[in-house]
């Protein structure tokens, strides 16, 4: 059974209809790149996964269970979901720890003094030990991004969605981050991402996506799409994303 | 490299250094004539002499001051009761506006009502309608006291601007904060007082600063009904002395507490400025 599971999910903004009826398999611990120009929908179908927007139709399903049902209390299928995003959106006001700290704390109830083996782990993980007492504006793009996905994982996350998390970077930064992406591809987590980071998509996905004007136009295995693609829009946006 | 650094200054300090002496030069002379002409031409002016004896009486003025500072204390400490009581106030005016349940839909118009008639009224209107008016309905003491009704009069006017300026700092964080919030399982409650709150109290320090200024001063306005507060006090020595000094003995003595906190308010706006930038 796939782990995540969408059929026929549309999403309009006002006459704008971004997402028009996507079909998506991720399995257990496949890592699959949604790539195409922007606009084409890859954020927007993020966030409707993440059910920060309502989709207009369509079902979803992680694990098997609906999630795309018209009054669904979103809270608890967020917390199952982690979600990183381009700008990083860590909490000013907190430190990293405090960050990665907040959700499990409210969300789950759990106290700081049980948490902070944990997280800290985490941190260490992720070589970020030493800066766990630093504010976000001590932290470096790339740290501040990582600081996010830690943020994310402390929930514990059966998903994990990432919506173009190295565009807000400096060049040298964006390997810091993609290492992390690494690593936990190899300890099994299940990942969706937005991304124009060609080379990685190719080198790391297991599954890429094709999306133009809310669709999915093509999918698969990452030698296959890059090298012969079948279609000529796929082609068309290889060629100017790779020159 | 042909040229050499004179004196240890590049071209451009030096450059920037001359600028320097000449703007100071131009500042200083400017401010003498402009003070110069104060001086010289105002005690020329046929009432001078009489202004100088009824508005700067030094007598007067050494006479009445400390009791003014006496005085003062009323300010001050209405000033203290009602600040709190205004931050509180405004704060949870600012979040029934923002109420979003429908339930709480009776709340928002509450919220929108209250700060429409109390910013579209005069402060000094509000003080005597309630400030009169509720002694008036014959409550026992102690709960006739125009210091009750008087502070609750200022409370309801400022509590009114303050929450609008806690509104405009909750919409003043990023959407994209909420949307990580929301997005790690944070139920809408959470997401505001962890999330929102914190920052947007931060953002509207400055602002906020503004408003306890300007309610320092309108203290005053409850002399109007009672309270024998500086400006009132003020108005006994005036008559008593048949001399206007004393009121310019209050105005030292607010200036002596507005001005540092206008400028610490300024401080703390420009270094926001800096900041964001």
């Amino acid at each position: 059974m796939a782990k995540l599971k969408l059929r026929g999910v549309v999403k309009q903004f006002g006459p704008n209809t971004v997402c028009n009826g996507i079909d998506l398999d991720v399995e257990e611990g496949q890592m699959v790149c949604l790539i195409g120009a922007s606009g084409a929908g890859k954020s927007t179908l993020l966030r409707c996964i993440d059910l920060l927007e309502a989709v207009e139709d369509g079902e979803m399903f992680l694990a098997g269970e609906g999630i795309a049902i018209p009054g669904l209390h979103p809270q608890g299928v967020r917390a199952r979901i982690g979600m990183v995003f381009q700008s990083f959106n860590l909490f000013p006001h907190m430190t990293a720890l405090e960050n990665a700290m907040l959700a499990p704390r409210r969300v789950h109830g759990r106290s700081k003094a049980d948490l902070v083996g944990e997280v800290e782990e985490l941190f260490n993980r992720f070589g970020l030990a030493e800066r766990m007492h630093n504010f976000p504006d001590q932290l470096s793009g790339g740290q501040q991004q990582r600081v996010a996905i830690i943020r994310a994982l402390a929930m514990r996350p059966e998903v994990m969605l990432f919506d173009e998390i190295t565009s807000a970077l400096d060049p040298q930064l964006v390997g810091e981050v993609l290492d992390v992406l690494l690593m936990l591809k190899q300890q099994g987590m299940t990942m969706v991402l937005a991304t124009h980071e060609m080379g990685f998509a190719r080198q790391a996905a297991d599954k890429v996506c094709f999306l133009k004007d809310g669709k999915i136009i093509e999918e698969g295995q990452p030698e296959a799409l890059f090298d012969a693609p079948e279609r000529e829009e796929t082609k068309a946006f290889l060629a100017r994303a790779l020159k | 490299m042909a040229t050499t650094k004179a004196a240890g200054m590049t071209r451009r300090e030096r450059f920037e250094a001359q600028q320097r002496r000449r703007s100071l030069i131009i500042a200083a002379t400017s401010t003498l004539v402009v003070v110069a002409c104060i001086i010289i031409f105002v005690p020329m002016t046929p009432g001078w002499a009489k202004v100088q004896r009824s508005f700067f009486n030094g007598d007067v003025l050494v006479d009445t001051f400390p009791k003014l500072l006496d005085a003062f204390k009323i300010n001050i400490m209405i000033f203290a009761w009602s600040a709190p009581a205004i931050a509180i106030l405004g704060l949870l005016i600012a979040l029934a506006r923002d109420a979003k349940s429908p339930a709480l839909f009776p709340l928002r118009i509450f919220g929108a009502t209250f700060t429409d008639v109390f910013r579209g009224v005069p402060v000094i209107l509000t003080v005597y309608l309630i400030g009169f008016g509720i002694p008036g309905l014959g409550l026992p003491r102690p709960w006739n006291s125009p210091y009750i009704w008087g502070s609750l009069a200022l409370i309801l006017t400022y509590s009114a601007y303050v929450a609008e300026i806690f509104r405009s700092g909750i919409d003043s964080v990023h959407q994209s904060q909420r949307s990580a919030a929301l997005s790690l399982g944070l139920s809408e409650r959470q997401v505001m007082r962890d999330v929102v709150l914190p920052q947007a109290i931060r953002n509207v320090v400055p602002a906020q600063m503004n408003m306890l200024i300007a309610l320092q001063k309108d203290v005053s306005l409850l002399s109007f009904i009672g309270p024998v507060e500086i400006f009132r006090q003020a108005g006994v020595f005036k008559s008593l002395t048949a001399n206007f000094t004393p009121y310019v003995g209050a105005a030292i003595i607010f200036l002596i507490v507005t001005i540092p906190a206008t400028r610490y308010a300024d401080y703390l706006m420009a270094k926001q400025m800096r900041d964001r930038s």
